[in-house]
């Protein structure tokens, strides 16, 4: 059985199709990423999958229960840990965990293990009495997350776990989340817009663009289906349209973007590459910064499957 | 149903439980109706001579007022609690675990009530210490609390509807004063009946607050009409009822906008 099923899922929001037919299974055991810019719809289908929102269209299920037409099945089957903590900050860690423990159904002495396993677990012991508006972003954060497996859901949902975190406060995170996928058998569906956070965590992902999952698979499939090499080049001020169509007509280019003052490229050859590409540039009157060859990353598979750059995306998804 | 209770009774241990721990919040609570109690009582001693309040004493007249008064704006303003909530995301991480819905507004009724029936009590206690009396005794007590609270959770249950349709503070801010200031000019709070004008006696018949003044100032003078009591006690009930079913409409209409 799948631990979640989504089949067509759409949403609209007054003129906004925020979600235009999703549709990825994740199996159990596994934690999948769904990575996408600002905008694209992650959080939408996360909404949906934790019964918070109701599709205009589409089945879904988690934990084999269906989150339309047994929305209570499913609610004690599943965690969240939403984008926007929730997190009661009057309160102390321990209280908060307490009262999440009892709506989930759990008593007396089984609560108070569970409430105490957790606080060990999430390295919150020694603040779990202390009120929680004192604690500093990365613990809230942790809270959150151990609010969300208070019941021992047999899947977890995090839209975007490390947003908003400082990058030592992320990195400790992400140890947390790949020691928890290993120890609790959870099946995980995390949301992303960091490139890096979908390639070290998630063991699948699907690339969520404009309400659509435009391709899925492992972070190793979707890069080896790439051919070639990935170039990019930091350009002087100001050239970045002229640059995208002089690179565009070079025969070795198979692709391109441009984000800002960067150009994306995937050549068939690097190193046979970059003195055709540096040369056109120069014969264009483009200034040239830097320049820098690797393998193919997410970044070149979302531009692969988009035709746009990630980031560019992603702050224009941001400004809506 | 069970599961109801036992809900609302978490997340009511919960607010009371933040209530307590801000001690600012608790004596806010109780200077307000304390200054309302000592020096309007003293400002208006001697209106009773224009006769109509069943008795001498402004202090005896007022002190149930003062309750009610209290109950009522604690009820108004409880919607705020909500508003926070919703913006901190605590009313969706409870909708996605399996929370009973109606529990959520309960407990915020029943939080506004309890605050009610304890405000009442500590006003009623002081208002005795400096020279008031509830003429019905035990009985009479009994009634002002019943009146305070029920006045509190069917204000309480109006003001986290409306925090629900609203979800700003600014807003609601402007709407409860905009419900709060008239509602209490409507009612015989602050004076006796017969000095209010035609048209403000007559709307005062359809005034939850009123109706709380009523049940709580008859058994605090002498010659009670208990019937009249229970009546505007069970109105009182039906308010709360009406409220109730408001404020899960409400919360109905909010989780479909998600």
């Amino acid at each position: 059985m799948d631990a979640i099923a989504a089949e067509g899922l759409e949403k609209r929001y007054g003129e906004v199709q925020a979600l235009a037919g999703v549709s990825f299974t994740v199996r159990e055991g596994e934690v999948f990423g769904l990575l996408g810019p600002n905008g694209a719809g992650k959080s939408t289908t996360t909404r949906i999958l934790v019964t918070l929102t109701k599709p205009d269209a589409g089945r879904a299920w988690v934990a084999g229960r269906d989150v339309v037409r047994e929305p209570r099945a499913a609610r004690r089957a599943l965690g969240y840990v939403a984008q926007a903590s929730g997190v009661d900050r009057e309160a102390t860690g321990r209280e908060n965990l307490t009262l999440q423990g009892r709506v989930q159904g759990l008593r007396g002495r089984e609560l108070r293990a569970r409430v105490d396993e957790l606080l060990e677990l999430f390295g919150l012991a020694e603040a779990a009495d202390r009120v929680v508006r004192g604690y500093s972003g990365g613990m809230k954060r942790r809270l959150d997350v151990a609010l969300g497996l208070v019941h021992r859901p047999q899947v977890l949902f995090l839209d975007e776990p490390t947003t908003g975190l400082d990058p030592e406060a992320r990195a400790a995170m992400w140890e947390e989340l790949e020691r928890l996928a290993r120890r609790e058998q959870l099946t995980i569906l995390l949301t992303t817009h960091y490139l890096e956070e979908a390639d070290r965590l998630a063991d699948r992902l699907a690339i969520v663009s404009r309400g659509r999952v435009v391709v899925a698979g492992t972070p190793e499939e979707l890069k080896r289906g790439l051919r070639g090499d990935a170039v990019r080049v930091e350009l002087e001020d100001g050239a970045g349209g002229d640059a995208h169509a002089i690179v565009s007509r070079l025969g070795a280019v198979l692709e391109a973007a441009v984000d800002g003052r960067h150009l994306h490229a995937r050549v068939e050859d690097g190193a046979a590459s970059i003195p055709r590409i540096l040369s056109a540039l120069e014969g264009g009157g483009v200034g040239v910064a830097t320049v820098t060859l690797a393998r193919p990353s997410l970044d070149d598979v979302y531009l692969h499957y988009t035709g746009r750059a990630f980031h560019a995306d992603d702050e224009q998804g941001e400004g809506r | 149903m069970s599961e109801m209770l036992a809900h609302s009774w978490f997340m009511l241990v919960r607010q009371a439980r933040n209530l307590l721990r801000e001690p600012v919040w608790i004596a806010l609570l109780l200077i307000q109706p304390m200054i309302w109690l000592v020096l309007y009582s003293q400002l208006f001693t001697r209106i009773t001579d224009l006769g109509g309040f069943g008795t001498d004493s402004y202090l005896d007249f007022f002190l149930p007022g003062v309750v009610v008064m209290t109950a009522f704006f604690a009820g108004t303003w409880s919607g705020l609690a909500t508003i926070t909530d919703l913006d901190r995301g605590v009313v969706e991480r409870f909708l996605a675990t399996p929370a009973r819905r109606s529990a959520l507004v309960f407990s915020q009724m029943m939080r506004a009530a309890m605050q009610a029936g304890i405000q009442g009590l500590i006003v009623l206690v002081v208002g005795l210490a400096i020279g008031a009396r509830i003429d019905a005794g035990v009985g009479g007590w009994l009634a002002v609390l019943a009146a305070a609270m029920l006045v509190a959770g069917g204000f309480a249950g109006v003001s986290h509807g409306l925090a629900l349709l609203t979800r700003k503070e600014a807003t609601m801010i402007a709407v409860a004063n905009f419900i709060g200031l008239p509602l209490m000019f409507l009612s015989a709070i602050l004076i006796a009946r017969p000095l209010m004008p035609g048209w403000m006696q007559a709307a005062a018949r359809f005034n939850p607050v009123d109706w709380a003044v009523r049940a709580a100032r008859g058994p605090a003078l002498p010659d009670t009409e208990w019937g009249a009591v229970l009546l505007h006690l069970g109105l009182l009930a039906l308010f709360v009822l009406a409220a109730g079913a408001f404020a899960t409409a409400a919360f109905r209409a909010y989780t479909r906008t998600l």
